[in-house]
Protein backbone atom coordinates (compact mmCIF):
# COMPACT_ATOMS: atom_id res chain seq x y z
CA UNK A 1 0.00 0.00 0.00
CA UNK A 2 1.38 3.36 -1.00
CA UNK A 3 0.68 6.47 1.22
CA UNK A 4 1.24 9.82 -0.09
CA UNK A 5 2.30 12.33 2.89
CA UNK A 6 1.43 16.06 1.94
CA UNK A 7 3.91 18.51 2.64
CA UNK A 8 2.88 21.86 3.04
CA UNK A 9 5.45 24.45 4.15
CA UNK A 10 5.38 24.74 7.97
CA UNK A 11 4.41 20.84 8.22
CA UNK A 12 6.46 19.45 10.69
CA UNK A 13 5.07 15.41 11.06
CA UNK A 14 5.89 14.75 7.17
CA UNK A 15 9.09 12.75 8.15
CA UNK A 16 7.56 11.42 11.16
CA UNK A 17 4.95 9.96 9.11
CA UNK A 18 6.84 9.10 6.10
CA UNK A 19 9.52 7.22 8.46
CA UNK A 20 6.86 5.52 10.49
CA UNK A 21 5.28 4.17 7.25
CA UNK A 22 8.42 2.91 5.61
CA UNK A 23 8.89 0.92 8.82
CA UNK A 24 5.85 -0.92 8.20
CA UNK A 25 5.76 -4.19 6.01
CA UNK A 26 3.73 -3.89 3.07
CA UNK A 27 3.33 -0.43 3.28
CA UNK A 28 5.30 2.27 1.64
CA UNK A 29 5.55 6.09 1.88
CA UNK A 30 6.38 9.24 -0.44
CA UNK A 31 6.21 12.93 0.17
CA UNK A 32 3.87 14.88 -2.17
CA UNK A 33 4.48 18.84 -2.29
CA UNK A 34 1.52 21.06 -2.14
CA UNK A 35 1.86 22.41 -5.87
CA UNK A 36 1.48 19.09 -7.07
CA UNK A 37 -1.71 18.30 -8.49
CA UNK A 38 -1.47 14.44 -8.87
CA UNK A 39 -1.90 11.64 -6.72
CA UNK A 40 -1.61 8.96 -9.26
CA UNK A 41 0.14 5.73 -7.98
CA UNK A 42 -0.95 6.23 -4.37
CA UNK A 43 -3.58 4.01 -2.36
CA UNK A 44 -3.92 6.59 0.45
CA UNK A 45 -3.07 10.32 1.77
CA UNK A 46 -2.11 11.19 4.95
CA UNK A 47 -2.32 14.73 5.99
CA UNK A 48 0.60 15.48 8.56
CA UNK A 49 1.00 17.54 11.26
CA UNK A 50 2.81 20.58 11.71
CA UNK A 51 1.97 24.13 11.28
CA UNK A 52 0.54 24.93 7.27
CA UNK A 53 1.33 28.25 6.05
CA UNK A 54 2.08 29.11 9.46
CA UNK A 55 -1.19 28.89 10.78
CA UNK A 56 -2.10 32.27 9.40
CA UNK A 57 -5.72 33.45 9.33
CA UNK A 58 -6.69 29.93 10.92
CA UNK A 59 -5.51 26.73 11.34
CA UNK A 60 -5.73 24.68 8.13
CA UNK A 61 -7.42 27.91 6.14
CA UNK A 62 -4.54 28.91 3.79
CA UNK A 63 -4.04 24.88 3.37
CA UNK A 64 -7.58 24.26 1.59
CA UNK A 65 -6.83 26.45 -0.73
CA UNK A 66 -3.61 24.33 -1.86
CA UNK A 67 -3.06 22.93 -5.41
CA UNK A 68 -2.65 19.48 -3.91
CA UNK A 69 -5.71 19.92 -1.51
CA UNK A 70 -8.24 19.95 -4.86
CA UNK A 71 -6.89 17.05 -5.77
CA UNK A 72 -7.27 15.15 -2.21
CA UNK A 73 -11.03 16.38 -2.56
CA UNK A 74 -11.49 14.93 -5.33
CA UNK A 75 -9.73 11.64 -4.27
CA UNK A 76 -11.88 11.31 -0.88
CA UNK A 77 -14.96 12.04 -2.99
CA UNK A 78 -14.13 8.65 -4.89
CA UNK A 79 -13.75 6.61 -1.75
CA UNK A 80 -10.18 7.01 -1.19
CA UNK A 81 -8.20 6.65 2.06
CA UNK A 82 -7.43 10.08 3.59
CA UNK A 83 -5.83 10.23 7.36
CA UNK A 84 -5.47 13.88 8.86
CA UNK A 85 -3.19 14.03 11.50
CA UNK A 86 -3.29 16.97 14.08
CA UNK A 87 -2.98 19.97 11.65
CA UNK A 88 -3.88 17.41 8.97
CA UNK A 89 -7.45 17.21 10.94
CA UNK A 90 -7.86 20.93 11.18
CA UNK A 91 -7.34 21.35 7.37
CA UNK A 92 -9.62 18.65 6.52
CA UNK A 93 -12.17 20.15 9.03
CA UNK A 94 -11.42 23.51 6.71
CA UNK A 95 -11.75 21.88 3.60
CA UNK A 96 -15.29 20.42 4.43
CA UNK A 97 -13.94 16.96 4.59
CA UNK A 98 -14.83 16.45 7.76
CA UNK A 99 -17.83 18.31 9.65
CA UNK A 100 -17.06 20.88 12.30
CA UNK A 101 -13.74 22.78 13.55
CA UNK A 102 -10.85 22.73 15.86
CA UNK A 103 -10.26 26.06 18.19
CA UNK A 104 -7.89 27.10 20.63
CA UNK A 105 -7.28 24.91 23.76
CA UNK A 106 -9.88 25.61 26.47
CA UNK A 107 -6.82 26.24 28.57
CA UNK A 108 -5.32 28.75 26.27
CA UNK A 109 -1.81 26.48 26.55
CA UNK A 110 -0.13 24.55 24.12
CA UNK A 111 -0.74 20.49 25.27
CA UNK A 112 2.19 18.24 24.84
CA UNK A 113 1.90 14.73 26.24
CA UNK A 114 1.37 11.59 26.07
CA UNK A 115 -2.52 11.43 26.43
CA UNK A 116 -5.07 7.92 26.49
CA UNK A 117 -7.36 8.10 23.93
CA UNK A 118 -10.76 5.07 23.39
CA UNK A 119 -11.71 3.55 20.44
CA UNK A 120 -15.64 4.23 20.09
CA UNK A 121 -15.71 2.43 17.01
CA UNK A 122 -14.17 -0.17 14.91
CA UNK A 123 -16.21 -0.12 12.22
CA UNK A 124 -13.74 1.83 9.51
CA UNK A 125 -10.96 1.23 7.86
CA UNK A 126 -8.90 2.62 10.15
CA UNK A 127 -9.60 1.19 13.50
CA UNK A 128 -10.99 -2.45 12.10
CA UNK A 129 -8.21 -4.17 13.73
CA UNK A 130 -8.43 -2.36 17.11
CA UNK A 131 -11.01 -3.50 20.06
CA UNK A 132 -14.32 -1.30 20.88
CA UNK A 133 -13.29 0.14 23.86
CA UNK A 134 -9.59 -0.38 23.76
CA UNK A 135 -7.26 3.02 25.20
CA UNK A 136 -4.45 3.39 23.21
CA UNK A 137 -1.64 5.70 24.50
CA UNK A 138 -0.47 8.44 21.79
CA UNK A 139 0.99 11.99 21.97
CA UNK A 140 -1.19 14.99 21.39
CA UNK A 141 0.76 18.16 20.75
CA UNK A 142 -1.37 21.31 19.48
CA UNK A 143 -2.45 24.79 20.72
CA UNK A 144 -5.72 24.36 18.92
CA UNK A 145 -7.31 21.23 18.95
CA UNK A 146 -10.63 21.87 21.01
CA UNK A 147 -13.00 20.15 18.90
CA UNK A 148 -16.17 21.90 18.13
CA UNK A 149 -19.32 20.98 16.33
CA UNK A 150 -23.33 22.32 16.90
CA UNK A 151 -25.33 19.95 18.57
CA UNK A 152 -27.37 19.25 15.21
CA UNK A 153 -23.70 17.91 13.97
CA UNK A 154 -22.53 16.35 16.86
CA UNK A 155 -25.89 14.18 17.20
CA UNK A 156 -25.69 13.39 13.67
CA UNK A 157 -22.06 12.35 14.31
CA UNK A 158 -23.34 9.42 17.18
CA UNK A 159 -25.95 8.43 15.04
CA UNK A 160 -23.40 7.79 12.21
CA UNK A 161 -20.96 6.40 14.60
CA UNK A 162 -18.46 8.74 12.75
CA UNK A 163 -16.57 9.10 16.64
CA UNK A 164 -14.23 6.82 16.48
CA UNK A 165 -12.11 8.03 18.95
CA UNK A 166 -12.34 9.83 22.55
CA UNK A 167 -10.29 11.59 25.19
CA UNK A 168 -10.31 9.19 28.26
CA UNK A 169 -8.22 8.56 31.33
CA UNK A 170 -6.22 5.20 31.40
CA UNK A 171 -8.90 3.64 32.85
CA UNK A 172 -10.90 4.47 29.47
CA UNK A 173 -13.32 6.57 31.90
CA UNK A 174 -13.82 9.95 29.40
CA UNK A 175 -13.88 12.46 32.43
CA UNK A 176 -13.74 16.08 31.94
CA UNK A 177 -10.44 15.50 33.80
CA UNK A 178 -8.83 13.54 31.46
CA UNK A 179 -10.43 16.14 28.22
CA UNK A 180 -6.84 18.33 27.48
CA UNK A 181 -8.46 20.70 25.31
CA UNK A 182 -11.71 21.33 25.92
CA UNK A 183 -12.96 19.22 22.49
CA UNK A 184 -17.04 18.49 22.65
CA UNK A 185 -18.22 15.09 24.46
CA UNK A 186 -14.33 14.34 24.44
CA UNK A 187 -13.87 14.01 20.82
CA UNK A 188 -10.15 13.18 19.39
CA UNK A 189 -11.00 11.84 16.03
CA UNK A 190 -13.69 11.52 13.92
CA UNK A 191 -14.65 9.78 9.78
CA UNK A 192 -16.54 11.22 7.60
CA UNK A 193 -19.90 9.90 6.55
CA UNK A 194 -19.07 7.59 4.01
CA UNK A 195 -15.91 6.27 6.45
CA UNK A 196 -13.27 6.74 4.35
CA UNK A 197 -11.80 10.22 5.88
CA UNK A 198 -10.47 10.15 9.56
CA UNK A 199 -8.94 13.21 10.99
CA UNK A 200 -7.58 13.17 14.63
CA UNK A 201 -5.72 15.43 16.85
CA UNK A 202 -3.30 12.79 18.40
CA UNK A 203 -0.10 11.69 16.43
CA UNK A 204 -0.39 7.69 15.85
CA UNK A 205 2.94 8.28 13.59
CA UNK A 206 5.06 9.07 17.02
CA UNK A 207 3.16 5.89 18.73
CA UNK A 208 4.83 3.19 16.36
CA UNK A 209 8.56 2.51 17.81
CA UNK A 210 8.98 1.03 21.14
CA UNK A 211 11.84 3.55 21.49
CA UNK A 212 9.17 6.21 21.61
CA UNK A 213 7.47 5.35 24.56
CA UNK A 214 4.33 3.49 22.94
CA UNK A 215 3.45 1.42 19.51
CA UNK A 216 -0.31 2.19 20.40
CA UNK A 217 -0.68 3.81 17.15
CA UNK A 218 0.17 1.20 14.86
CA UNK A 219 -2.81 -0.55 15.44
CA UNK A 220 -4.53 2.67 13.02
CA UNK A 221 -1.91 1.80 10.42
CA UNK A 222 -2.46 -1.93 10.53
CA UNK A 223 -6.11 -1.42 10.50
CA UNK A 224 -5.37 0.49 7.26
CA UNK A 225 -3.02 -2.17 5.62
CA UNK A 226 -5.73 -4.92 6.26
CA UNK A 227 -7.98 -3.27 3.85
CA UNK B 1 -12.08 51.25 -1.63
CA UNK B 2 -11.08 49.72 2.04
CA UNK B 3 -13.40 47.24 3.36
CA UNK B 4 -12.81 46.05 6.93
CA UNK B 5 -14.37 42.63 7.56
CA UNK B 6 -14.77 42.05 10.93
CA UNK B 7 -14.93 38.13 12.48
CA UNK B 8 -15.83 37.71 15.69
CA UNK B 9 -16.61 33.41 17.36
CA UNK B 10 -20.31 32.41 17.65
CA UNK B 11 -21.60 33.12 21.11
CA UNK B 12 -22.31 29.16 20.66
CA UNK B 13 -18.34 28.86 21.06
CA UNK B 14 -15.92 28.31 23.74
CA UNK B 15 -13.55 31.40 23.53
CA UNK B 16 -10.84 31.15 26.08
CA UNK B 17 -8.84 34.12 24.77
CA UNK B 18 -12.33 36.18 25.38
CA UNK B 19 -12.71 34.41 29.11
CA UNK B 20 -9.09 35.12 30.12
CA UNK B 21 -9.62 39.07 28.71
CA UNK B 22 -12.65 39.75 31.19
CA UNK B 23 -10.91 37.92 33.98
CA UNK B 24 -7.92 40.68 33.75
CA UNK B 25 -10.22 43.49 33.12
CA UNK B 26 -11.43 42.46 36.68
CA UNK B 27 -8.62 42.64 37.74
CA UNK B 28 -7.69 45.78 36.39
CA UNK B 29 -10.64 46.84 39.26
CA UNK B 30 -13.41 47.02 36.75
CA UNK B 31 -16.07 44.72 37.74
CA UNK B 32 -19.62 45.84 35.45
CA UNK B 33 -17.57 44.02 32.57
CA UNK B 34 -19.69 41.14 30.90
CA UNK B 35 -18.83 38.73 28.02
CA UNK B 36 -15.84 39.27 26.00
CA UNK B 37 -14.53 37.96 22.85
CA UNK B 38 -11.96 38.19 20.66
CA UNK B 39 -11.81 38.04 16.71
CA UNK B 40 -9.85 39.94 14.30
CA UNK B 41 -10.46 43.07 11.78
CA UNK B 42 -9.23 42.50 8.19
CA UNK B 43 -8.52 45.50 6.13
CA UNK B 44 -8.77 44.95 2.40
CA UNK B 45 -7.91 47.08 -0.44
CA UNK B 46 -10.01 46.57 -3.38
CA UNK B 47 -11.91 48.18 -6.20
CA UNK B 48 -14.31 50.34 -6.40
CA UNK B 49 -16.55 48.17 -8.14
CA UNK B 50 -16.21 45.16 -6.27
CA UNK B 51 -19.73 44.32 -6.18
CA UNK B 52 -21.16 43.48 -2.17
CA UNK B 53 -21.46 39.73 -3.03
CA UNK B 54 -17.69 39.47 -3.93
CA UNK B 55 -16.55 40.77 -0.53
CA UNK B 56 -18.92 38.12 1.01
CA UNK B 57 -17.64 35.49 -0.70
CA UNK B 58 -14.25 36.31 0.81
CA UNK B 59 -15.28 36.99 3.84
CA UNK B 60 -17.73 33.54 3.87
CA UNK B 61 -14.81 31.54 2.37
CA UNK B 62 -11.86 32.41 3.77
CA UNK B 63 -11.31 35.49 6.23
CA UNK B 64 -13.96 33.36 8.26
CA UNK B 65 -15.42 29.37 9.13
CA UNK B 66 -19.36 29.45 8.76
CA UNK B 67 -18.58 26.39 11.61
CA UNK B 68 -17.29 28.90 14.39
CA UNK B 69 -17.57 32.30 13.69
CA UNK B 70 -19.76 35.31 12.12
CA UNK B 71 -18.34 38.17 10.10
CA UNK B 72 -19.57 41.56 9.30
CA UNK B 73 -18.21 43.79 6.58
CA UNK B 74 -18.26 47.81 7.28
CA UNK B 75 -16.98 49.85 4.31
Amino acid sequence: MKFAVIRFPGSNCDQDCVLALNNLPGASADFVWHKDTSLAGFDAVVVPGGFSYGDYLRCGAIAQFSQIMQTVKSFAASGGTVLGICNGFQILCESGLLPGALVRNKGLHFVCKHQSIRVESTNSRFTRTATKGQVLNIPIAHGEGCYFADDATLAALNANDQILVRYCDAQGQTTDAANPNGSRENIAGICNETRNVFGLMPHPERACDAALGSTDGLVIFDSLLKC
Amino acid sequence: MKVLVTVLPKPSVLDPQGAAAAEAIRHLGLSGVGRVRIGKVIELELPDSTPDSEIHRIAKDLLSNPVIEDYSISK
